[in-house]
């Protein structure tokens, strides 16, 4: 950016008046007032060389934070929390660990007066990993674009090596703290404590603590209010190893959508194998304080949450999910419990496909390859070792294709052999990627999350085969949860994630989002208003697993709208909603017979009653036949009964019972109560009597039909009150 | 309701002697539809009423005694059918209501009867019914599905319609002299069968029957009746089921013509047809309410220019009238009727309406003085 600027002003000198502000950082002004003059070059290419020189990338990021996320102090505060939970997360499962994460805010300062809306905090996100080696903890949280996931075709959090580290930054920026490091990578040796800076300037740690404790995890933090005091909190049984970091910021805590909880929530959604433990900072900025964001799915006390207790008994639920699992609110601690013991599986790292890289990439991998073997890998084996799917017949063709011999050396092809190369690799015929890079969240974790967030009486989840796009492997799963507690008459919320992470921002840029406005929801009974979310109790939650996510920006907030992609999750998206409307239609069936037997039930003692008074018949035993039988007949799937032509097999309903990838919480469905003053207004009655069969009619010669003239004409009448009408 | 002890039909037609037999006969088939219901009801049988079809497509002219007849469509009113449940109540609760009425030898009114059987569904906010609307349709099926006249439902209408002329009867014991019924004649009944009316003495030649109360007042105050030795009747529009039955008794009974003064426009040629052919809605009853020889008069569409009327008579016709009038003409009885074929079509070429009132722009009396007698004289009126 630099060399531009001076460019422009080398080859413009004209311009030399606003020169000054653009490269001293001299404000305009302070230039002298404006004085038309013959314009003096200030710079030669001499002196301007003297000023040029590299940028550190930490330099780079300090000055633009808004592209990892730290644009105002809210975003920051969320970044740090999501950036070191990512972090543990990542670690825990690469280890095999099931993850145990304690998030911890404090506000530094709880007397700030009201009009202060921004805070100073300490985040301190501890976690039952592997820890970290002490030689690497400096690397690991001192310098931007260190790690391991960058360089690699692997299912992760992370994925550049920025997050942490950055927050760090940002961290020392704001407040001038270091960060605080405990890693206890061994359970029999104490842990390192750690206190480093960030140099900006070179991109490298300054430690300035170095020592070990055996205080792991940091045993300070139970002393902060009720809930942190019992014993299950940072228990140092559950974090035989483990990492603690400590960051002290300028933020704001707030709740709502974008906020902390938000993403705690959904992460514990994608996560449900993790347990993850939060304490929230005392003070809460007061302005536009939403509700929490999945509804009353969150109760704000614990008073709310312990009558919410569910009857497992009323639950249908495939084998592994257990609904009675559900968020516990106590004395200022949330704990999002975990909802199952089973780890998502290993992912494997993958080479690239041919189909997925470009030109340059290409060339790049070339010159690697070149280097790495000093000069003497061969085309042949290039192909074969560093591209997945490319068999030693197919890189024969390759080589065979561009016309240079097996055994030529990669590093000798013309940039002319290479581009030819290039075009082959988008024309053959190559198997897709391996999928087994990829770990989706699965259908029962995905319902185990939901049901763990989410009240609502009916759940539903599918995943999709993996698909490929740009040669990236990726894979879709999608899960609705619908009716219970879910505000009726709000557009439908829809929850996204990538690799497991909680997108928050910019939800109308996502593909998942255009997504479900194309889904057509009115095919599954819900409403949905034209170009549209659809609107009713109903929460949507999309995933996109890949060894590389597509996002539209360094921010990692929405997924690049690829076709096949879309194309995925709507037909994921499409499996859920047929589900829904199996049960919606069952529901409305339920509904109708339910109505049908309380019409029935109610006339039925005044018959009985008239009846006795004519014939003198026992009215109790006659209420009671009439009864048994108006029971029986409701009983009864009634196909003809059902509208819009749709037959329902009986068993539909059951088969969505034996379907993994459905939960129905039966105590919190309300169709099967009438709702208030219908009993008033049974269907259909008050039309005007009159049989509704005519059951034949004999035409003799004498007799003539009338032929059909509308009815209506005739029941015209002049006369007032007569009672001789046609 | 409240329970009651009620004695068997049997029983009671053995123990009152008052209950006569048309009544018996009449419980018997009340009774009968109970016990079906009932015996449906134990032997988990569907529980139903069949209930003949009053609607047009059930309804077939008879083209040799040219009346219209109720087919033999039917349909079963069914207790576990969602859009039936109600009106199968409503007309078990009607025919207890009319056992009861029975039973006490007492008439009611269709209003009563709706009043008698309205209450609360127990344990609801519901009523059993709502409005008369609701009632008197619920009655109808019961007189069509137990093949039951009205009376012998001891069910009554408002009277409606006045009589006035060279005839004395005998209403229920008291002799009624129709030549002393002062200004507003004799009011008919809704019932009229002859064990209620009987005609004792009867020197009319015809009978003149007027759309309206205010044109038979002209009649009446000019002595119509006196002059021409006639009876003079009106129905108050389109003319309820007493008057047309007292009509087509005067009719077949005295062999009296009928002669209608109807307006010149489709109701008054759709009221004509009532009284000839019956109505779709009463078709069950048209053997004895039809009276396919009764005559229309007039207003005919010829007598604008005819009897030089002024265009003060004239209404314009509206483009529901047009279209009623079509109707009309489409009747199989009128359709191939070349007399009203030609009536409708100057109707309909006229474009405009008249009403018997509108003569008065003529003479106070004229219509009865010159319009009527002229007309009668020249036996001038389509049948």
């Amino acid at each position: 950016m630099g060399n531009a600027t001076q460019l422009n002003v080398k080859h413009a000198p004209d311009r030399g008046l606003f020169e000054g502000s653009a490269q001293g950082g001299v404000a305009v002004a302070d230039a002298p007032p404006r004085r038309v003059q013959k314009p003096v070059r200030r710079e030669t290419a001499e002196t301007m060389a003297l000023k040029q020189k590299d940028i550190a990338v930490s330099e780079f990021f300090a000055k633009n934070r808004h592209l990892l996320g730290f644009d105002n102090p809210r975003k920051a505060l969320l970044t740090c929390v999501k950036e070191a939970v990512d972090n543990s997360l990542d670690a825990c499962e690469e280890a095999g660990i099931l993850p145990d994460v304690t998030v911890i805010i404090e506000d530094l300062q709880p007397d700030r007066p009201a009009t202060l809306k921004q805070s100073r905090y300490r985040v301190t996100v501890v976690d039952n990993g592997p820890g970290i080696v002490r030689r690497q903890i400096e690397n690991v949280f001192g310098r931007l674009l260190f790690g391991s996931k960058f360089h690699r075709l692997k299912m992760s959090r992370g994925q550049q090596g920025i997050g942490i580290s950055a927050a760090g930054m940002y961290g020392l920026i704001t407040t001038g703290k270091p960060m605080v490091i405990h890693s206890r990578p061994s359970a029999r040796k104490p842990a390192h404590l750690i206190e480093l800076a960030m140099n900006t300037k070179t991109n490298r740690a300054e430690v300035t603590v170095d020592t070990e404790t055996e205080d792991f995890p940091p045993q300070q933090y139970k002393s902060l209010n009720a809930g942190t005091r019992e014993n299950d909190f940072l228990n140092p049984e559950d974090y035989p190893t483990g990492t603690s970091v400590t960051i002290e910021l300028e933020g704001r805590y707030q709740k709502g959508r974008g906020s902390v909880d938000d993403f705690l929530e959904l992460a514990a959604i994608a996560n449900p194998h993790a347990k993850i433990t939060f304490v929230p900072p005392t003070r809460v900025a007061a302005n536009d304080q939403e509700e929490l964001p999945l509804g009353e799915a969150s109760p704000t006390d614990a008073a709310a949450a312990q009558p919410q207790a569910l009857n497992a008994e009323s639950v249908q639920a495939p084998n592994g999910v257990d609904p009675t699992i559900t968020t516990v609110i106590k004395d200022g601690v949330i704990i999002f419990p975990r909802g199952t013991d089973q780890l998502p599986p290993e992912t494997k790292e993958i080479q690239p496909h041919p189909k997925g890289i470009e030109l340059g990439i290409l060339i790049q991998m070339i010159n690697d390859f070149e280097q790495a073997n000093k000069g003497g890998g061969t085309l042949y084996n290039f192909l074969q070792e560093k591209f997945c799917r490319i068999s030693p017949e197919k890189a024969g063709e390759f080589c065979q294709a561009i016309k240079v011999h097996s055994r030529t050396k990669a590093g000798d092809l013309t940039p002319e052999q290479i581009e030819a190369l290039f075009k082959q690799f988008q024309e053959a015929r190559l198997p897709s990627p391996p999928t087994n890079c990829l770990a989706p969240i699965g259908m029962r974790q995905l319902l185990a999350g939901l049901l763990k967030g989410v009240k609502a009486e009916f759940y539903a989840a599918s995943t999709r085969d993996p698909e490929v796009y740009r040669g990236r492997p990726f894979q879709i799963e999608a899960a609705i949860a619908f009716g219970g507690e879910l505000p009726g008459d709000e557009p439908a919320r829809v929850i996204r994630f990538a690799n497991r992470v909680p997108l928050l921002f910019q939800p109308s840029a996502c593909s998942s989002f255009k997504a479900v406005v194309e889904t057509g929801w009115r095919n599954y009974n819900l409403s949905q208003p034209r170009g549209s979310i659809p609107v009713g109790p109903l929460v949507i939650m999309i995933h996109m697993a890949s060894v590389w996510v597509p996002f539209t920006s360094e921010s990692k907030e929405a997924i690049a709208d690829y076709d096949e992609i879309r194309k995925e999750m709507k037909l994921a998206l499409m499996e859920c909603g047929r589900k829904l409307g199996t049960y919606l239609r069952k529901r409305q069936k339920m509904q109708r017979e339910t109505a049908r037997r309380d019409v029935f039930e109610r006339y039925i003692g005044e018959i009985a009653k008239a009846i006795n008074a004519i014939t003198g018949t026992d009215a109790k035993a006659l209420y009671d036949k009439l009864l048994e039988e108006a029971r029986k007949r409701t009983a009864v799937a009634d196909v003809e009964l059902d509208e819009n032509g749709q037959v329902i097999h009986k068993d539909e309903h059951e088969d969505l019972k034996a379907d993994d990838g459905v939960v129905m919480v039966e105590s919190r469905a309300s169709h099967l109560q009438l709702p208030e003053g219908s009993a008033n207004t049974p269907p259909d009655t008050a039309a005007a009597p009159g049989p509704d069969r005519t059951n034949g009619k004999t035409v003799t010669d004498n007799l003539v039909p009338l032929n059909g003239k509308p009815k209506k004409a005739k029941k015209k009448s002049r006369s007032d009150g007569g009672e001789e009408l046609f | 309701m409240a329970k009651k002890t009620v004695k068997s039909a049997s029983e009671i037609a053995r123990g009152s002697k008052r209950i006569k037999q048309r009544d018996k006969t009449t419980l018997g088939k009340i009774v009968g539809l109970a016990e079906g219901v009932s015996k449906a009801a134990h032997k988990g049988r569907d529980i139903s009423v069949a209930i003949p079809t009053r609607s047009r497509a059930n309804t077939l002219w008879n083209k040799k005694q040219r009346i219209l007849q109720m087919g033999d469509g039917k349909a079963d009113r069914e207790l576990f059918n969602l859009n039936q449940a109600k009106q199968f109540m409503q007309t078990m609760l009607h025919a207890s209501t009319i056992k009861d009425l029975i039973d006490a030898d007492k008439t009611s009114s269709l209003r009563g009867v709706f009043y008698k059987a309205k209450h609360t569904v127990a344990g609801t906010k519901e009523n059993t019914f709502d409005t008369q609307d609701e009632s008197d349709p619920i009655l109808e099926d019961l007189e069509v599905a137990l093949g039951a006249l009205r009376e012998e439902l001891h069910v009554f209408a408002e009277n409606r319609g006045a009589m006035v002329g060279n005839i004395t009867l005998i209403d229920k014991g008291d002799q009624i002299d129709c030549r002393h019924m002062g200004s507003g004649g004799y009011a008919m009944p809704s019932i009229v069968e002859p064990d209620i009316i009987e005609f004792k003495k009867c020197e009319a030649d015809f009978v003149l029957h007027v759309e309206k109360g205010t044109v038979w007042n002209r009649f009446n105050e000019d002595r119509f009746w006196e002059k021409n030795n006639c009876i003079l009747t009106h129905g108050a529009g389109q003319p309820p089921r007493g008057c047309r039955r007292l009509l087509q008794r005067l009719h077949q009974e005295l062999k009296l013509p009928i002669i209608c003064l109807l307006d010149c426009d489709p109701w008054g040629h759709y009221i004509y047809s009532v009284i000839k052919q019956g109505s779709i809605s009463l078709a069950f009853e048209s053997s004895r309410l039809a009276i396919p020889e009764a005559k229309f008069l007039g207003i005919r569409a010829k007598d604008y220019r005819d009897c030089s009327l002024s265009d003060a008579v004239k209404i314009d016709l509206k483009e529901n009238d047009i279209k009623r009038a079509q109707e009309i003409a489409a009747y199989p009885w009128f359709k191939d009727h070349r007399g009203w074929q030609k009536e409708i079509d100057h109707m309909l070429f006229n474009g405009f309406k008249m009403e018997v009132e509108s003569l008065i722009t003529k003479d106070i009396s004229y219509v009865t003085e010159e319009y009527v007698p002229a007309r009668l004289k020249k036996k001038d009126w389509l049948d």
